[in-house]
């Protein structure tokens, strides 16, 4: 048994079907649970007042947009490798969900930002990071609509995710150097001393693992509405072959 | 290799090579620029830099779409692919003609460009010079986006969405020099930084560029 | 020189031929013969290595090869001498002025490629496997737009690459009058796509 048998179509819809259900409640349950117990069982920061809130979903899709990327150059490289169709779908799949995360974050961001910095936007290097991250996505989601063959996009897309990975680094590296900003330092970590305080952080715990989740049901869906449509098309593709 | 070069510039400076376009449309972005913010000088000379790597990067990006596509509509990639020479020997030869024939027009002409926006007068060596390491870079990864794109209808502003954020850390660090360079601070760790990410280019994008342009040719 | 094991090769991700098995050596020709749509010219480009093969295997030296497709691969603002010298110096191979002379170019040398008819467009990128310098010909329709005279002369080229101990493989329904095997590809036609294929790739 090995983890490779579920590069197989028709075996990983059958065992996403199965965990699915359990992963939208669980994924419910956590977000819709963190986020009661942020917005009315914590008190306000002495500082931010009521504001500070918002980072029960601005931390968890900040996260999650670095993530679904991750995601996709782990998928990209097996693709590549190991050339598993499922694998090339399933980075296909995360794209969208991992844009809709960045621009939750830079939404939030900027809502949060208002009263913090009394500005929506500055081109701070966490900001600007976040826009280059979401131009990147938009690149890769244009290159797989754009190709017809479905084996090339997924070559030609895995090889811009693995490079743009690399450019992606680099570019948080020349923002960071181009200016120094605003940005609070990162909220969670194990080593630093100005942490969150307990009492945020076991809320937005429990959002993280909400989003987490979120993403995994989500990615799980779409790769089976992808797997479902190359189906289709070689069907159809297969039917016109009958006909020739 | 050599012969390819040879070829690839007595294209660009036949008539319909498109030589002097880049430069032409460069001059253009320079001159709208004033039109656009007002005619305050000051206010020109604090975004000369910007602008003039900015105009650079455009003019580079524009002339992208043809540097494959030529030789993809004719059937010569295809010939040039079964030829004895390496693809990733093919792709750099074509960025680097596409850097001489389209970056190092762009690095001369930016310091009289540099006059029009009043460029402050200690910028004049770091435009140049920013320009002059960073423009290869643009040039490879401007033939990485050609050879993602070379097959698609419409693949112009497809190549413009994916070469842009690539972009990026080369743009932050020349804009970078040639700002801090006209004035007057010290542009040692921006320079390094934009000549390793050149230098970091050339040595590896070509491999990508192959791949993707073997996965298109087949 | 060049050995083909059943070899299966595929267009836009469906399989179109399975199957193809043929030896060549040198000194013979070999056309291939099939409907349009059949796989010809996929054929053809995964022999040349431009794509790879669905299933078997290809041998031979790669650098044998020179190929020609449908289109003529000319610069149209490079003259006639131009376009073959570049091709000569990139292979490192053969002599343009022979080339020339087969091929009956002398009077256009010096025009621009822009400036030439559909067929004597033909005839210099016909010229330009010459200079390649490599032993087996791969040919993708190559006598489009000839006249019967550059037919004749085309057909006069191969079989002296064929008598210098070369090889050809051509896609062509015309009759060159060339001694050669003929390969017939509709028996090779590749069968559906099973049902329930559990395989890792398999979506049906």
């Amino acid at each position: 048994m090995s983890i490779w048998e579920y590069a197989n179509p028709k075996k990983f819809l059958r065992t996403s079907e199965r965990v699915l259900p359990a992963l939208w409640v669980a994924a419910g349950a956590c977000i819709v649970g963190g986020l009661i117990w942020g917005f009315f069982f914590t008190p306000d920061d002495y500082r931010q007042g009521s504001t500070v809130k918002i980072i029960y979903l601005h931390v968890p899709a900040a996260l999650m947009a670095i993530n679904a990327w991750f995601m996709m150059l782990v998928a990209s490289l097996i693709w590549v490798i190991r050339r598993h169709h499922v694998s090339a779908l399933a980075a296909k799949a995360a794209a969208p969900v991992g844009v809709v995360m960045t621009l939750i974050a830079l939404i939030t961001g900027a809502i949060w930002g208002q009263p913090m910095w009394g500005t929506w936007w500055a081109w701070d290097p966490r900001l600007t990071s976040f826009l280059v991250l979401f131009l990147f996505y938009l690149g890769y989601i244009a290159l797989w609509e754009a190709i017809d063959n479905p084996d090339t996009a997924a070559d030609l897309t895995s090889i811009l995710c693995l490079v743009g990975s690399v450019f992606a680094v680099l570019s948080r590296y020349a923002v960071n150097f181009w200016n120094q900003g605003l940005h609070q330092g990162a909220s969670l970590s194990l080593d630093k001393e100005e942490n969150v305080a307990d009492v945020f952080a076991f809320p937005l715990y429990a959002c993280m693992a909400g989003f987490g989740l979120l993403f995994v049901a989500l990615v799980l869906y779409r790769t089976g509405t992808e797997i479902r449509a190359r189906r289709m098309s070689a069907l159809i593709a297969r039917e016109r072959m009958m006909d020739a | 290799m050599i012969a390819l070069l040879v070829r690839d510039l007595r294209l660009a400076f036949r008539a319909g090579g498109g030589f002097g376009l880049g430069l032409a449309f460069f001059l253009i972005v320079t001159v709208m620029v004033p039109f656009s913010v007002g005619p305050n000088s000051d206010t020109l000379s604090l975004i000369a830099p910007g602008i003039l790597w900015l105009g650079a990067l455009l003019a580079c990006l524009l002339s992208l779409d043809r540097l494959l596509a030529l030789d993809w509509e004719d059937g010569s990639l295809d010939l040039l692919a079964t030829a004895p020479l390496p693809l990733e020997g093919v792709l750099s030869i074509k960025a680097l003609a596409h850097w001489l024939t389209t970056g190092l027009p762009l690095v001369l002409a930016a310091p009289v460009l540099g006059v029009l926006l009043n460029l402050p007068a200690g910028g004049y060596l770091w435009i140049t010079l920013s320009l002059l390491i960073g423009t290869p870079a643009l040039s490879v990864v401007g033939t990485f986006g050609a050879a993602l794109t070379v097959g698609l209808k419409r693949g112009g502003l497809l190549l413009s969405l994916l070469v842009m954020p690539l972009y990026v850390p080369t743009l932050i660090f020349g804009a970078e020099v040639a700002r801090r360079g006209a004035s007057g601070m010290s542009v040692e760790t921006p320079l390094l930084m934009l000549a390793g990410i050149t230098l970091g280019t050339i040595a590896l994008l070509p491999f990508a560029s192959a791949a993707v342009l073997r996965v298109n040719l087949r | 020189m060049i050995a083909v094991r059943d070899l299966g090769v595929s267009r836009g991700g469906m399989p179109v031929l399975a199957g193809v098995q043929f030896a060549l050596s040198s000194g013979e020709a070999l056309v291939l013969r099939g409907p349009n749509g059949i796989g010809k010219t996929t054929l053809l480009r995964t022999l040349a290595r431009l794509q790879p093969p669905l299933c078997g295997e290809i041998l031979g030296d790669v650098d044998d090869i020179a190929y020609a497709a449908h289109a003529d691969g000319l610069k149209l603002t490079l003259t006639v001498d131009e376009n073959l010298a570049f091709w000569a110096r990139v292979f490192g191979g053969g002599d343009p002025e022979a080339a020339i002379r087969a091929f009956d170019l002398a009077s256009l040398r010096d025009r621009p490629a822009g400036g030439l008819s559909a067929g004597q467009k033909r005839r210099l990128s016909l010229a330009r496997l010459m200079v390649t310098g490599r032993r087996l010909w791969i040919l993708d329709e190559p006598t489009v737009s000839l006249d019967a005279a550059s037919v004749q002369l085309f057909a006069s080229t191969i079989r002296s690459h064929l008598a210098a101990g070369g090889a050809a493989i051509m896609a062509t329904h015309i009759d060159l009058g060339i001694e050669g095997r003929v390969l017939d590809l509709a028996p090779f036609k590749a069968k559906l796509p099973a049902f329930d294929a559990d395989d890792a790739g398999g979506f049906l």
